[in-house]
């Protein structure tokens, strides 16, 4: 399935799956809460991927279920969860410390947008009445190696997620290295040149239709790919 | 040196009317919920709480915030699906909230604890909690200059002290705790039992008793009745 182009749109546990084949093996990852959360159940064993959890643990395993269950033992989202073999606990800072210092290979998260330069927009929606709630998000964007994020292509009102500047208050500059959406999976190079985004694989639109959808120039994978 | 006393109530007599209180926890796991407990019986108010969240449910700082006694909230993520005390609360005009960023609470209050004056962090920059902050290039990389959160008091959570003070906590109940037990003038503890010094491998201590004040040890957890998590409780019958 990965890289290549096809005429159905990817569910959301297509788009899991995709991005677990796409984490490197020996990776330490974090992920977000909510659809990132998916990634995990895909995998594999033999990936040999270490979950970091920001509320201070490396080597997280599954969701605990019934007497597995303690509540001083919970995920970022406060769903308690278990332990693998070889796991560890730390405080705080130095779990952030984990993140800024720039040592956490891959981290998943969700967004509302991300601009034509990797700027991310995910922890508020700027509504005026809304009780604004930051967490870890903006120490997250900046913090991995690389962040991905998993989105819709397209809000509910049919306008893309990917823009050229965001609308959204932002949770981090220049700080996304790829898209997941339904539609396609774009790259997004902070080259010396500048920013570009290149699609590198499209769903249920044709790569020229989707770069008709947005309102920045798109690099489109290369005709033989 | 470390005091021990025998009763929540004893253990939080420093909070006064006003103090910056450092509260452990991330969501309920570390959550100092019978200290909080004894603060609610005190009566005292107008409190200044740093804390992750802004409560959950109806169990400890939830019901701090219910009952009107924290003025102002300096937290990362106050909203939540069950945060309805906090939520009434501001969206009455009753508390102030300060929001920052996780890491950047962290790290402020490492600071306090670690004597810094302020520190130039990239969390944040180019967004509206870094509005009207200062900040600088270094290398290419943008910074948002952030100043120490120091507290009045800390109010935490461990799983085992001895009677050096020394600390051990379990899990992810850890979070704030050995962060919070650096940046206040006085830090208070509940744990879940008190053992001999000697007892804690010198090499396993996480954080060192001269950080600690006062503790309570409350005995076993109610929540858990079998009482027997699985890790220390081992260590202190081997030492």
């Amino acid at each position: 399935m990965s890289t290549e182009n096809s005429t159905s749109t990817l569910s959301r546990e297509d788009l899991a799956r995709l991005v677990a084949a796409d984490i490197a093996p020996g990776s330490y990852v974090n992920l977000g809460i909510g659809q990132p959360t998916k990634v995990s159940d895909h995998l594999r064993a033999d990936q040999q991927v270490t979950l970091h959890t920001e509320n201070g643990m490396l080597g997280m395993g599954p969701e605990a279920h019934g007497e597995d269950i303690d509540e001083e033992l919970i995920n970022a989202g406060k769903i308690p969860v278990t332990e693998r073999p070889g796991a560890s606990y730390f405080h705080q800072a130095d779990s952030f410390a984990i993140m800024r210092g720039g040592h956490l290979d891959v981290c998943v998260l969700g967004a509302f947008q991300v601009s034509a330069a990797g700027d991310l927009a995910n922890w508020s929606t700027g509504a005026p009445d809304a009780i604004p709630a930051v967490g870890g998000a903006m120490d997250l964007a900046i913090g991995a190696k690389q962040v991905f994020v998993m989105m819709s292509l397209f809000a509910k009102d049919g306008t893309p997620k990917i823009v050229a500047d965001c609308t959204y208050p932002l949770t981090g500059l220049a700080c996304v290295s790829r898209v997941y959406t339904d539609h396609g999976v774009f790259l997004v190079d902070h080259g010396e040149d500048g920013p570009s985004v290149t699609l590198r694989e499209a769903h249920g639109m044709s790569p020229h239709e989707v770069a008709d959808r947005l309102d920045f120039p798109l690099t489109l994978p290369a005709e033989n790919g | 040196m470390t005091e021990f006393v025998d009763t929540a109530a004893e253990a939080v007599a420093r909070v006064q009317d006003g103090s910056t209180v450092l509260l452990g926890g991330f969501g309920n796991a570390g959550q100092p919920m019978e200290l909080i407990d004894a603060l609610l019986e005190s009566g005292t108010t107008g409190l200044t709480v740093v804390s992750n969240n802004a409560g959950q449910g109806d169990r400890g700082l939830a019901l701090l915030i219910k009952e009107r006694r924290v003025r102002k909230v300096i937290c990362s993520f106050p909203r939540q699906s069950d945060s309805w005390h906090f939520d009434e609360a501001y969206r009455a005009g009753d508390i102030e909230l300060e929001l920052v960023p996780q890491g950047n609470l962290a790290e402020r209050l490492r600071a306090a604890g670690a004597g810094i004056g302020a520190f130039f962090t990239p969390t944040g920059y180019g967004t509206t909690l870094a509005e009207g902050k200062e900040t600088r290039e270094i290398d290419g990389r943008h910074y948002v200059l952030e100043h120490p959160i120091r507290g009045d008091v800390a109010l935490i959570k461990a799983h085992t002290a001895d009677d050096a003070g020394n600390l051990l906590y379990r899990k992810t109940a850890r979070n704030f705790g050995p962060v919070m037990a650096t940046a206040a003038a006085h830090t208070v503890v509940q744990v879940q039992q008190r053992v001999p010094v000697g007892s804690i491998d010198p090499e396993h201590v996480v954080t060192p008793g001269i950080y600690v004040d006062t503790v309570t040890a409350l005995g076993a957890d109610p929540a858990r009745p079998e009482g027997q998590p699985e890790n220390h409780p081992q260590e202190a019958k081997h030492a």
